[in-house]
Parts: structure tokens; C-alpha cells; sequence
């Protein structure tokens, strides 16, 4: 009964996704405002049935319904219930349908807070929405539908892939789709915009804070997931350049860039044209990611062959919007009318600088991808192409796009003064020289490249925090009117430098924790002694422990530092009987911003036990970085400027005003 | 400055930085680019020693011998040849002799293959995709593998 409600939603869903992508486009085309607000109530309707949907899937796993195949296959009596829940999204049918779900969340707040928008603009860009929307509760009805019914009904299910079952991923994928899908609103008001031949300022004022939040979204969602790569596969890898990884990536980088050129159209209604194209190239890698992990294509490219149906729908929709879109944008682009000038070396001039470095790190990262799958497609070699390959690549681009960073908040707009700017980061570059300096004396002799990284990266930071101060005016004048000053900064400010000061936290944490990261395996009995970084660490025993659908075996150790013991680590090993799978559950420990980790082995039949044993230094920095750059966009979300949203045009144009 | 000739400065600098970024993909793609093969085409082709490449094939069943202080050695097979391989480390979780397995490394002067990383994947139903393909192209493969995608990482390894 669940299930067909949740089905029946969906299929409404659907035909509320229809109504929704034709008749406010219509509307608009006639300038009926009626037909045009249709839109509203169509987006709303449509998130209140798609949730009814994702509810009744919630429900049947809760339930452990395993007449529905979906639940069958990933789910299990024994589950906690947050695994219950969680498992809703751990499946390629439950995790299109929160895709959806999440689409028509963006469609539906569009539809409540876009009331200062022009009538026509929210009209076409909901339409737009309602397009993506349509194509997918197709993919979901015709070959993916959750709600399917197993003819013979098993009593058990087969339970949720063992590694899946951890907090991480309770979060990681929503927030990883809440970045890809929030991505839609701005690839809607971009088409929106193309199709009405007509963009200013203020179109740059509201697209800007739905690609901040998604763009947000997307940074702790792969935060997130890096971090449970790290402490769940159980080999302290935090980023492997995998294609899943990298598809996520991808859409990042472009976002990135999307960010930063809106920030131009905004104030100066320049670079029109190229944010529109990146608002189209952003939700494109989002789509292609979805197409990368979804398709199956990864796994094999025959496997995509021979089952072709779910690929080739993804890789269908993936080609109508993507051609459908840049077609529409070289049809309609130069209509758009150009924006200010401004002199190469000039505010303008750092942001354009800091978009082509990070699209062409996005392209070679797009490359370093879909090479392997397009040379296998045509000439049936297979390579792999791993981390060295990006480290060559992607690494060399960023350097001048790190070195470039604390130069470009402090240029004027449309005209800069680059010596200015260099005199004003004396102090950022001194500091960085001394990081320098001292790493190297500290080091001698161990890896070149690191202490100069580091350099950089102090650069960074002390360069953001100089952005602050000079615009406070601290050292210049008085304390207190430099702190009053301080706080009456536009928010957006604090936003820009929390986040390039988390770019700079999250390189210290990459370079310390590649070049100084100290590893130790070994097997070892209890009473047995392993030394790591001056810690000493004691295995105590061995014991055994039945958790609700697994079984565990946990180590326990004393961790020493200098002869004083400093606390203790329970790495395990869960198998779980079900899907006859085990998982190895790391311990880890913070002590300050570095940590240890330890993961367990194989047992031999003397009893000893295989134990990896790490030291990471300054680990965590790498995904406080992250946060920080969050934080700083929450910052830049809550900024006066954009609350209060876009300026109203005159109420007599309303949505009356004829496109040109 | 001219709007012609901002533009002009504009697609100057992108073409630059284009041409730098092509530079250093074509670089990276000549030099770190591993290629995968079974140990049937590791027979055909004799690959010298030293060079890295992706060993990919089904730990033969009883072949799994586990020496002192971490060392494993195993054979890895495809149904017509099979190829020694030595290890020093801890396999991951789904390492199991019958299944599938990447092994990257090179082969050593005595034909032995010593793998820095081996790669398994994290689901039972599941095969290297690498692997499966080979052993389709063979005749060997019977199961289905299309239970692949999963959101996160697929694969999982250990490497020293």
C-alpha cells in the first residue's frame, strides 16, 4: 500500500514536473501573468508530492518491507534504524529518488522567496526546472523505481553494503547532492535568461546566493566524504583521484569559478556572457557526474554495453541538456549586451585570472577522466590513470592560482594598482619566506618541494587576513575604530577571507600529512610494543564482541607518549555475516590537529595480529580547510546585500516589460 | 584600453595558460599513465622488468602462501596463465583467494611480479572492472557485475 502511494506520488510528481516546464514558458511568451504564476504552485506541488514519495521509501525501509525489491536488497531486519534510514540513499534507486527530491526542494524554495523576482524570469527559470525535473522521474519511473513489488517475498533482506553502514554516510550523499542539484537554479536562471534574451545585475544579485549555497553544499560534502574515505577504508588515504571522486570535483572547480565571475556581473555587469556559460558548464559536470557514478560506466564500459538501459537514458538526458543548452547559448548569447570595462591588471582582471586557472584545472581533471573510458571505447587498451597523472597536471595550475589569490581582493575594481597591492602583502610575503626558511633548517635534507608549499600556503593565509586588515584600517589607526571598522565590513568580506584562509589551512594539512606522514606495519601479539613518532603503542589483548548484525573483533591498546600513558585505541574488525563481508574499523586519535590511526590485519594462526599503525601529522587541517571556506560562504549568504535580494524593477514593468 | 584590445588581452592570457595546461597533460599522459594486463598478455608481450603496470586476474585458489614479517605471495590468474606475485603488507578486506584482484608493481629480474598496491573490490558480487572485462574477452566470466554502482569509493587497496 506504501509502495503504491509512493509510486502514485511519483507518477504525479511527474505530471506536475509537465505542466510545470510548459505552461509558465508559454505564459511568458504571451505575458499572461496568470499562466506565468502557474509556476509557483506547480513547483510547490510538485516538492510536496515528490516528498510524499521519498517519505513512503523512508517508511518501507523503516518498516522492512521486503516485498519492495529495493528494500530486499539493501536492507536487513537487524539494521539499526539510522542505517535503516541511511540505506534509503546507499542504492542507486533511493539515491535518484533523493536527487529528485532535492530538485524539487530548490524548485520549491525558488518558488517561495522568488517573489521580488520579474514575473517572466521566475516563470522560465522554474520551467527550466521543470524540464530537468521531468527527465528525471522519467529515468526513475522507466528503469529505476524503488517501489517495485518482489513476486514471492523474502522474510530477510540482504542487508546494506557493510562499508555504507557508518554515520558518514548518513550525510555525505545528501550533502553532495544538495551542491550538484542546487547547481540547477543557477543553470535554470541562466537559460531563463538566454531564452529572454536579457540579463543585468540583478540577475547576477539572485543567482549568486543559490551557487553559494550550493557551492557550500558541495564543499563539505566532499569534505565529508574524503574524511570517511580516510577513516573507513582503513588505509589513511584521504583523496585517491578516483573518477567518483573526481566527478565531484569537477562541478566544484567549476563552481569555484562561477562564484567568483558572478561576483563581477554583480558590481560591475561585466563578464555576462562567460557566467552564463559557466553557470551552463557547472550543472553540466554535475549532470556528467551523476552519469559517471550512476551509468555504471566506471565499472566497465562493456558492462554499460551490455546493459545498456539506465546508461544510455543518463547519458540521453546528459546530451539534451548539455547540446540542448550550449546550443541555445551560441544561438542566443550575443544578444546579450556587454557589460563595463576594465584594465587587465584591475579587480576584474584577478577574478578573470583566477576563473581561467581554475576551469583549465577542471579541464584537466576532466581529461585525466574520461580519457581512460574514451580510450578504451575506441581502442580497447586499458590504462589507469592515478594520482601521478594529477599531480603533474592539476598541481602546476594551482600554484599560480594560489600565488595570484592574495593579490586579487586588494585591486580596485577597473583599474588596480598592482605595486600598491605587493607593498600591502610585504608582510603576508615575509612570513611566508621565514615558514620557509625555517622548514627548510628544521628538514634539512628531507623533501624540497614541501617547505616551499607551505611558503604558499602561509602566503595565503597572512595574504587573507591582510585583505582584513587593511580594509579595518588596523595598524593605521587606533585599535578600537580599526575593530569598529572591523565589524562594519559587508559580511561578504569576512566570507572572502575565511574562506581563502581555508584554502591555505587545507594545503598546510595536504603537504604535511604527504611529506611527513609516518607509517609503520607490522604483526604483533598481546604484550607486544609498536613505536611510531615517539609514541609508543602497547597491544593489550584481544577481544571478541556481537554487535547488532555483525560480529567484532577489537584490539586494544595502550597509547604512551615518553613513558606516560596518554589514553587508548580500539581498532576492530566487524564481519558481518550477511553479505559475508568485513569491514576494518580504524581507531584514530587526535592529539592537536595531527592524529593517529590504526587499522587492523589479517590474524595469523599464532595468534599475532597484522596492525597498521600511522602518523599524520596536521591531518585534520585538510578538512578544516573545507569548513572554513563553508563557513566563509555562510558568512557571504548571510551578507545584508543578499538578504534583502535583488533590487525591485518599477512595479508598472512587472512583468510587462516587452524582452528587448 | 580599448574593449578590442581588452579582449585581445583576455584571449592572450587564456591561450597561454591553455597551451601551458596542454603541455602538461600531454607530459603526465606520456609519463604516468599504467597500463593494465592479465597474466596471459604479460606471456604474450614480455614486458621487461621495471616497468609498472596493473596485474589483474583471479587469486589462484591455494596459491596463497604468507611468509615473515608481512610477506604474501599469491598467483594471480586468468584461466590460461598465471603469474607469481610477491607482496609485503596487509591485502584488504575482500582479498580472497577464487576472486578478483589488481595488483599494481613490476616484474622483478626473476619474472616475479612485486606489487606495490593491491586493489580489491568492496563488494562480494562485485569484480575489478579491469578483471572482468579480460576474463569476458577469455570465455571465463559467468556472473554478472553490473551491482557496481555505488555511491563512494568502489575500490578498495592497500599499498606500501
Amino acid at each position: 500500500m506504501i509502495a503504491e502511494a509512493g509510486h502514485y506520488a511519483l507518477v504525479l510528481a511527474l505530471a506536475l514536473a509537465l505542466i510545470q516546464s510548459t505552461v509558465p514558458m508559454i505564459g511568458a511568451r504571451l505575458r499572461d501573468p496568470a499562466l506565468m504564476t502557474l509556476a509557483r504552485s506547480t513547483a510547490l506541488a510538485q516538492l510536496a508530492f515528490v516528498g510524499i514519495s521519498f517519505m513512503a521509501l523512508v517508511a518501507l525501509h523503516v518498516m522492512s518491507d521486503f516485498s519492495v525489491a529495493n528494500v530486499y536488497e539493501n536492507s536487513h531486519s537487524l539494521k539499526p534504524l539510522i542505517y535503516k534510514i541511511t540505506g534509503v540513499w546507499g542504492n542507486h534507486e533511493g539515491s535518484m529518488l533523493l536527487w529528485v527530491s532535492i530538485l524539487a526542494l530548490f524548485g520549491g524554495l525558488v518558488a517561495v522567496f522568488g517573489n521580488n523576482l520579474p514575473l517572466s524570469l521566475r516563470a522560465n527559470a522554474l520551467g527550466v526546472q521543470g524540464w530537468v525535473s521531468t527527465a528525471f522521474y522519467l529515468f526513475i519511473l522507466l528503469t529505476s523505481n524503488p517501489f517495485l513489488r518482489l513476486a514471492n517475498p523474502p522474510l530477510e533482506g540482504r542487508d546494506l553494503n557493510p562499508v555504507l553502514q557508518d554515520p558518514g554516510l548518513a550525510l555525505h550523499p545528501p550533502m553532495l547532492y544538495l551542491g550538484y542539484v542546487g547547481f540547477s537554479i543557477s543553470f535554470s536562471f541562466a537559460i531563463a535568461a538566454l531564452i529572454e534574451g536579457r540579463i543585468d545585475a540583478a540577475w547576477a544579485r539572485w543567482v549568486r546566493p543559490w551557487t553559494l549555497m550550493a557551492w557550500m553544499f558541495l564543499t563539505l560534502g566532499i569534505a565529508m566524504g574524503s574524511y570517511w574515505a580516510y577513516y573507513e577504508l582503513g588505509w589513511g588515504g584521504w583523496w585517491f583521484w578516483d573518477p567518483v571522486e573526481n566527478a565531484s570535483l569537477m562541478p566544484w572547480l567549476a563552481g569555484t569559478a562561477l562564484l567568483h565571475s558572478a561576483v563581477v556581473m554583480e558590481k560591475r555587469n561585466a563578464l555576462k556572457v562567460w557566467t552564463v556559460l559557466l553557470a551552463i558548464l557547472t550543472f553540466s559536470l554535475s549532470l556528467l557526474g551523476t552519469f559517471l557514478v550512476r551509468s555504471g560506466v566506471l565499472t566497465s564500459v562493456h558492462a554499460f554495453a551490455t546493459d545498456p538501459t539506465r546508461g544510455v537514458f543518463i547519458l540521453l538526458i546528459l546530451c539534451v541538456f548539455i547540446g540542448g543548452s550550449l546550443t541555445l547559448y551560441a544561438w542566443r548569447a550575443s544578444s546579450l549586451k556587454q557589460g563595463g570595462l576594465f584594465a587587465p591588471i584591475s579587480r576584474e582582471g584577478a577574478l578573470v585570472l583566477n576563473n581561467l586557472l581554475l576551469t583549465t584545472a577542471c579541464a584537466t581533471v576532466f581529461i585525466g577522466t574520461l580519457y581512460p573510458l574514451g580510450l578504451e571505447v575506441l581502442t580497447g587498451e586499458r590504462i589507469s590513470v592515478g594520482a601521478p597523472f594529477f599531480n603533474l597536471t592539476f598541481a602546476p595550475l594551482f600554484v599560480p592560482l594560489l600565488l595570484a589569490l592574495p593579490f586579487g581582493p586588494l585591486l580596485a575594481w577597473k583599474r588596480g594598482d598592482l605595486a600598491g597591492a605587493a607593498q600591502r602583502l610585504y608582510a603576508a610575503g615575509i612570513a611566508a619566506l621565514v615558514a620557509v626558511a625555517v622548514l627548510w633548517a628544521w628538514t634539512r635534507g628531507g623533501a624540497a618541494l614541501a617547505p616551499l608549499a607551505i611558503g604558499l600556503a602561509v602566503f595565503v593565509i597572512i595574504g587573507a587576513l591582510t585583505d582584513i586588515a587593511e580594509r579595518s584600517m588596523l595598524f593605521r589607526m587606533p585599535l578600537p575604530i580599526a575593530l569598529r571598522r572591523a565589524r562594519g565590513l559587508p559580511r561578504a568580506s569576512w566570507g572572502t577571507m575565511f574562506a581563502h584562509l581555508g584554502v591555505g589551512v587545507a594545503l598546510i594539512g595536504i603537504v604535511c600529512e604527504t611529506t611527513w606522514n609516518s607509517e609503520l606495519i607490522s604483526t604483533l601479539k598481546p604484550g607486544d610494543v609498536a613505536k611510531v613518532a615517539g609514541y609508543e603503542l602497547k597491544l593489550d589483548a584481544i577481544s571478541q564482541r556481537q554487535g547488532p548484525n555483525y560480529g567484532e573483533m577489537l584490539a586494544h591498546f595502550t597509547v604512551s607518549r615518553d613513558g606516560r600513558p596518554i589514553g587508548a585505541m580500539t581498532p576492530s574488525k566487524r564481519s558481518f555475516a550477511t553479505r559475508g563481508m568485513s569491514t576494518t574499523e580504524a581507531a584514530l586519535m587526535s592529539r592537536g590537529v595531527s592524529q593517529l590511526y590504526v587499522s587492523l590485519g589479517d590474524t595469523a594462526a599464532s595468534g599475532a595480529i597484522a596492525v597498521r599503525i600511522y602518523h599524520k601529522p596536521m591531518v585534520l587541517l585538510i578538512w578544516f580547510g573545507p569548513l572554513l571556506m563553508a563557513f566563509g560562504g555562510l558568512l557571504s549568504l548571510s551578507d545584508r546585500r543578499l538578504r534583502v535580494g535583488a533590487p525591485k524593477p518599477a512595479k508598472a514593468a512587472r512583468g510587462l516589460q516587452p524582452a528587448e | 584600453m580599448t574593449r578590442k584590445q581588452r579582449r585581445l588581452t583576455m584571449i592572450g592570457g587564456a591561450l597561454v595558460v591553455l597551451a601551458i595546461a596542454v603541455g602538461l597533460v600531454l607530459n603526465a599522459l606520456r609519463d604516468s599513465i599504467v597500463f593494465f594486463s592479465t597474466p596471459q598478455m604479460v606471456a604474450e608481450k614480455h614486458v621487461p622488468p621495471g616497468r609498472r603496470f596493473r596485474l589483474g586476474g583471479v587469486v589462484e585458489p591455494g596459491s596463497l602462501h604468507r611468509g615473515d614479517n608481512l610477506a604474501v605471495t599469491f598467483k594471480v590468474a586468468d584461466g590460461s596463465n598465471a603469474l607469481e606475485v610477491a607482496y609485503k603488507g596487509i591485502l584488504p578486506d575482500l582479498f580472497r583467494e577464487g576472486q578478483g584482484v589488481v595488483a599494481e608493481g613490476a616484474l622483478d629480474a626473476g619474472g616475479v611480479f612485486r606489487a606495490d598496491t593491491v586493489l580489491a573490490k568492496h563488494d562480494e558480487t562485485y569484480m575489478p572492472k579491469d578483471v572482468a572485462d579480460a576474463l569476458k574477452k577469455q570465455g571465463h566470466w559467468k556472473d554478472d557485475y553490473e551491482k557496481a554502482a555505488k555511491p563512494g569509493k568502489p575500490m578498495q587497496g592497500a599499498s606500501r
